[in-house]
């Protein structure tokens, strides 16, 4: 800029005043529009990238994902002979109508339906037992059920194959589209929404894995990590922000603090390795060693964000209290930290966000297990849902695709819930002074 | 300043007064390494409005504070001197801090109303101090204090209003009525109306007026009018010491020392 | 007894504590008024005296029961065993304990060992045993302590400074838990690499260059000793998120957040910059799925695009798990993040600055470049130093689209490992404990969290010095 200012003054000022309106001045300061003008686009140039990069990742995920929430049926007419389901002809007990030979009985059925054996899902004797158990009289008869479909049949019916390209170069057989395309025509198949998904745990067939065991296994943890970080996060930020005196040992707390916020998640995960699961043998794979580990992780959070709302109740306050004889304890819990509490909460969502979203800790602690069962306790084991992200991402079957796309929507839903609650209660409840 | 002088004004005691409420002796206060009150000494009596006049910065407010014990609250702040309430040292192990703040209410410069109701805002001191037994008994120590700052007319249809939505004159007075709230012996106030218009100061000095001889009052203030007005002793404080302490009427009209004189005649300050 | 009826004993005991000590100190208000001095505390305070008086011996010895019971019975059940029940070894005898306890307790229906289902029983009569004696000394020492805190109260006792002490102790033992986490950090770190540097020399895992953690299974096989040289992960772990992210990061980064501080309308403002913090949020399981499912692919067309015209880049080396697909959306989950920090280092400096320089006639960009970002270089190289920091630390991305080959190159369309990577691989699945395959993962830990703690430390200080500048 100095140099733009002085190249038109040649020498030492005096000589001759500088002609602003020369050929060689307007020309230098078409340049430097230009350059401005170059420079600004840059800027929003990088912006947009940013927020394309955005945009793509969701639009991926989403594109991808949307399908898992539905799922092809095959219309089969279900065979429900007591002899294949090795139950009495007139069985009425719900217990022992539950425990009959299902799987059996559908296989039969579709056999003799002339469906091929890939035909039905594995699991497409639940939807049976439950209409079985809702009305036992169908002993004996021939019902027209609705069953979940195996995987490629459903990819088919969700259109996710080239059907064009030749046999080679796609995941499914000819064979299996034929016999897709025939189900089509017949209007044996339907796509309807996919409980297996919402509701159910992890499986090894795509059709019928799902995110509910995930998804508990995720609020579990964070139920233990709220337990722990948010008392003793305020806790600590009240002691450090209100009434800790100024010495080494307030100094070494403050840069532990500081440091753990910036430590990688990772590290967490080798300490809950090395310390709750073999120092304390704490059961591996259970919520709350991920919860514990977890609220470590939070605890930084919750106690910065925690001292910054302390701080911002103006110190007018404290006297006010102290003046009419409140202890110093009592202005805290009376007024400095009611009044603080949006700030508080905000800050303690964000890190309860944070800790949803994790993945790596808890990979240390054996999260990652594969787990069919929805975990019923906090010491039951269970994975947690980013884990399950990273479990189907790793799993070779095409239909795992749709899921782990699924499961992400699921788990950006839940932040995206949680991070709305915090801006709302950021700006709705905070005081402002 | 000298303890000499505080027997002249003790001599000029007559029978009917009562004895001294506060009394301190030879107080030093510093903050850090400042050196902010240098040997202040001072009895404070049931019967005055006692006002601290000065400069700024010459540790008028600081010395209120030390009445009450607040400049406890700030780090690296140190009270020397022996300063008692009844005869006895607000020092002693013996009394606690958080009784005596109750027994010596203040109020602040700026008001500062708790946000939360009107009601909540004075019952609050009597509900930790658990002053009153029952709610009946609440809400008749809410109206006394209310009514006794002059309040009660203006707000007594919406106690469940925000303290912080009233007025800034409404609300120094709700303050005072909180810090009177919890019956304190002692009222300290510092600078109670300059944050305050001409008709709210007004009302604030006409409420000292009336609040005198129930409540020793001690006011800081800047302004010397308001001095005059309000008080009966005056003790004027320039860097960190007590310069002069006498009746008021004294130390505006006939000032014993230079210092006095030039500052009340505006030669500086 | 099981501990959360301990527990509630503890609990009644406490709250009838609670309930005598207020009535007690109601009794004292009754008689002397309520004058402030004379009765010192409320009656709730007095209360929560006896309570605490209550709870809190009678917590720690639930406490201490939780965390040796099962040791101690254990070792009682063995004792009632016949000998040779007990398998011998240690590991072997913790499984075993463990089973019974499990059958004993129901959580599973049979163990391994058919002596369990004997054992069981014992287990039972013996836990039953104790912690019997475990409930009755807590609820004991629960009424000795209401009893006594009872004893003391008088007008003038002060229950609210006792009460406020004890509230005081917690919000301190609070405030050590950083420490404690930290101190915990350091010490299983330290001690599990320690352990690893007495089978592999610290010399070869700080300067050797080979990495092949595999070590046979029997002793009998030959050939994988295993080597820990560890030098191809450092190269990785720098090469992919210090300089491929970075190269993507600090560019996009700082340019965005000169145009929203300088550039962009309020209005435009207040909708970027929660656009760019939801990118920040995103976990970074979604950011490792996308490079593995979209990025990768393309990055490696785009190298054997880039080999069919270039002989010198190897088609071989080409693979879908490069080290530039993994640094690539490394790069833009940092963007955000080097935004906010440029952001803030910007807005710090004066704008006293930027109006004198756009007061010589000087345009916004020529201020910007001049002005600004030399004024705010500090904030901003801070900015950069936490960001490799974090980008060092970062393992999912890593972990799911960055290879396991551990390879020392410069090729970026070649694979290489990093530390977080073999962190996850080293201890997920089945592991042995004193393995040095095991230990390897805590002396990988150990380097990692020195790193990025003097990074941090670094950093944190340029950028605290950089903000006191200005204030």
């Amino acid at each position: 800029m100095s140099e733009a200012l002085t190249a038109a003054a040649p020498a030492h000022g005096r000589a001759a005043p500088t002609e602003w309106g020369s050929r060689e001045m307007q020309g230098r300061l078409r340049r430097r529009y230009a350059a401005e003008q170059r420079f600004r686009l840059m800027g929003i140039g990088a912006f947009l990238v940013a927020a394309g990069f955005l945009v793509i990742l969701l639009v991926t995920i989403v594109s991808a994902g949307w399908n898992s929430f539905r799922s092809a049926e095959v219309q089969v007419p279900v065979v429900l002979d007591p002899v294949t389901l090795g139950v009495a002809p007139d069985e009425r007990d719900p217990e022992r109508l539950a425990r009959a030979d299902f799987q059996a009985a559908v296989a039969e059925s579709a056999a003799r339906a002339g469906l091929p054996p890939f035909v039905v899902s594995d699991g497409g004797w639940l939807a049976v037992r439950e209409r079985l158990a809702s009305d036992p009289s169908l002993l004996g008869q021939t019902v027209p059920m609705w069953l979940t479909a195996q995987s490629h049949i459903d990819l088919l019916a969700k259109g996710a194959f080239d059907l064009e390209s030749d046999e080679s170069e796609r995941a499914v057989s000819d064979l299996e589209v034929e016999t897709f395309r025939a189900l089509k025509a017949e209007g044996k198949l339907r796509l309807v929404l996919n409980r297996h998904f919402l509701f159910g745990a992890d499986s090894v067939d795509p059709e019928l894995a799902g995110i509910w065991g995930a998804l508990k296994g995720s609020f579990l943890v964070l139920v233990v990590t709220l337990a722990l970080s948010f008392p003793v996060g305020v806790f600590a930020a009240i002691y450090l922000e209100e009434f800790a005196p100024r010495n080494r040992w307030t100094d070494m707390v403050e840069v532990s603090i500081n440091n753990l916020a910036a430590v990688p998640s990772i590290i967490f995960g080798l300490l809950g390795l090395a310390v709750f699961l073999n120092t304390f043998n704490m059961p591996r794979s259970a919520p709350v060693v991920g919860g514990l580990t977890l609220a470590l992780m939070t605890l930084p959070v919750i106690v910065v964000s925690a001292r910054a709302a302390l701080k911002a109740v103006p110190p007018s306050i404290r006297d006010a209290a102290l003046g009419v004889g409140a202890s110093p304890v009592q202005v805290v819990f009376h007024h400095v930290l009611p009044l603080a509490f949006p700030g508080v909460l905000t800050g303690t969502i964000i890190g309860l966000a944070r800790a949803l979203g994790e993945t790596a800790p808890l990979l240390m602690i054996g999260m990652r297990a594969f787990i069919t069962s929805v975990p019923q306790g906090f010491t039951d084991p269970a994975t947690v849902l980013p884990v399950q992200v990273f479990i189907w991402s790793d799993n070779v079957q095409r239909g795992f695709v749709e899921k782990t796309s699924g499961a992400i929507i699921v788990l950006l839903l839940f932040l995206l819930l949680m991070n709305s609650v915090a801006i709302f209660l950021r700006n709705r409840l905070e005081v402002r002074w | 300043m000298s303890v000499d002088m505080v027997n002249v004004a003790g001599r000029e005691a007559d029978a009917g007064r009562r004895p001294p409420k506060m009394t301190a002796r030879d107080v030093h206060v510093w903050y850090g390494e400042t050196h902010a009150i240098k040997g202040v000494s001072m009895d404070i009596s049931m019967d005055d409005v006692t006002a601290f006049i000065g400069p700024s910065g010459c540790g008028k407010s600081t010395f209120l504070r030390c009445l009450n014990r607040m400049n406890d609250t700030i780090d690296g702040c140190r009270v020397e001197g022996r300063i008692e309430l009844d005869g006895h040292d607000i020092h002693a192990p013996s009394m606690d801090v958080v009784q005596l703040r109750a027994r010596v209410g203040m109020v602040f410069q700026k008001p500062n109303p708790f946000p939360k109701s009107i009601y909540e805002n004075v019952a609050y001191g009597p509900r930790i101090h658990g002053l009153a037994r029952s709610r009946a008994d609440l809400d008749n120590v809410v109206e006394q204090s209310l009514r006794r700052s002059g309040l009660w007319d203006e707000v007594k249809d919406r106690l469940s209003a925000s303290g912080t939505a009233l007025s800034g004159g409404q609300q120094q007075r709700l303050c005072i009525a909180r810090a009177i709230a919890v019956d304190p012996e002692v009222i300290l106030m510092d600078e109670p109306a300059s944050a305050l218009d001409p008709i709210a100061t007004a009302k604030i000095e006409e409420l000292i007026d009336e609040l005198r001889g129930r409540y020793a009052i001690v006011i800081v203030t800047h302004n010397m009018q308001q001095a005059a007005r309000v008080s009966q002793k005056t003790a004027f404080f320039h860097l960190g010491s007590l310069v002069e302490y006498g009746n008021t009427r004294d130390i505006f009209t006939n000032p014993r020392e230079v210092r006095t004189k030039d500052y009340i005649t505006g030669r500086y300050g | 007894m099981p501990g959360w009826l301990m527990l509630a004993m503890v609990l009644v005991v406490a709250g009838a504590g609670f309930w005598l000590g207020q009535r007690r100190a109601a009794g004292f208000v009754a008689e002397l008024g309520t004058r402030v001095g004379v009765v010192h505390s409320r009656p709730n305070h007095h209360g929560w005296f006896v309570a605490a008086a209550a709870f809190v011996p009678a917590l720690v010895v639930i406490i201490v029961w939780a965390m040796v019971g099962d040791r101690v019975v254990g070792a009682a059940v063995e004792a009632e065993l016949p000998p040779g029940t007990v398998p011998e070894g240690s590991l072997e005898r913790v499984a075993f304990l463990a089973d019974v306890k499990g059958v004993a307790r129901g959580t599973f229906a049979a163990g391994f060992n058919p002596a369990t289902e004997a054992a069981a029983a014992i287990w039972r009569a013996v836990e039953g045993r104790y912690s019997l004696l475990a409930g009755v000394a807590a609820v004991a020492l629960a009424l000795m302590g209401a009893l006594w805190a009872l004893t003391r109260l008088a007008p003038d006792f002060r229950a609210r400074t006792r009460v406020e002490g004890l509230v005081m102790a917690v919000l301190i033992l609070a405030s050590t838990v950083a420490i404690l986490t930290t101190l915990g950090i350091v010490i299983s770190l330290v001690f599990e690499s320690f352990r690893f540097f007495q089978l592999v020399p610290v010399t070869e895992f700080l300067f050797g260059t080979q990495w092949s953690p595999q070590i046979a299974m029997r002793a009998d096989q030959i050939g994988q000793s295993g080597a820990f040289g560890a030098v191809p992960l450092f190269w990785g772990t720098i090469f992919i998120g210090a300089i491929i992210a970075m190269i993507v990061a600090v560019p996009l980064g700082l340019m965005t957040a000169i145009y929203l501080t300088q550039y962009a309308a309020p209005g435009f403002r207040a909708v970027a910059k929660p656009m760019l913090e939801v990118l920040a949020g995103v976990p970074t399981v979604v950011y490792g799925f996308f490079a593995a499912l979209t990025v990768a692919p393309l990055v490696r067309d785009l190298g054997l695009w880039l080999a069919s015209w270039f002989p010198l880049l190897d088609p071989d080396t080409v693979t879908a798990q490069s080290a530039l697909a993994a640094g690539l959306v490394m790069g833009i989950m940092i963007i955000p993040f080097i935004s906010s920090m440029a952001d803030d280092a910007l807005t710090a400096v004066p704008r006293a600055m930027r109006d004198g320089s756009l007061a010589m006639g000087a345009t916004t960009s020529e201020t910007i470049a001049r002005v600004l970002v030399p004024a705010a270089l500090p904030g901003i190289v801070g900015g950069v130093l936490l960001a490799v920091s974090r980008a060092i630390g970062e393992t999912m991305i890593v972990v799911m689209a960055a290879g396991l080959a551990a390879n020392l190159t410069l090729n970026p369309f070649d694979s290489v490992t990093t530390v977080t990577v073999q962190i996850v691989k080293l201890l997920t699945g089945d592991q042995e404990f004193d393995s040095p395959k095991t230990l390897s993962a805590f002396a990988l830990g150990l380097a990692l969290f020195l790193v990025t703690l003097m990074l941090n430390i670094y950093a944190l200080s340029v950028v605290k010095r950089y903000r006191e500048a200005y204030e």
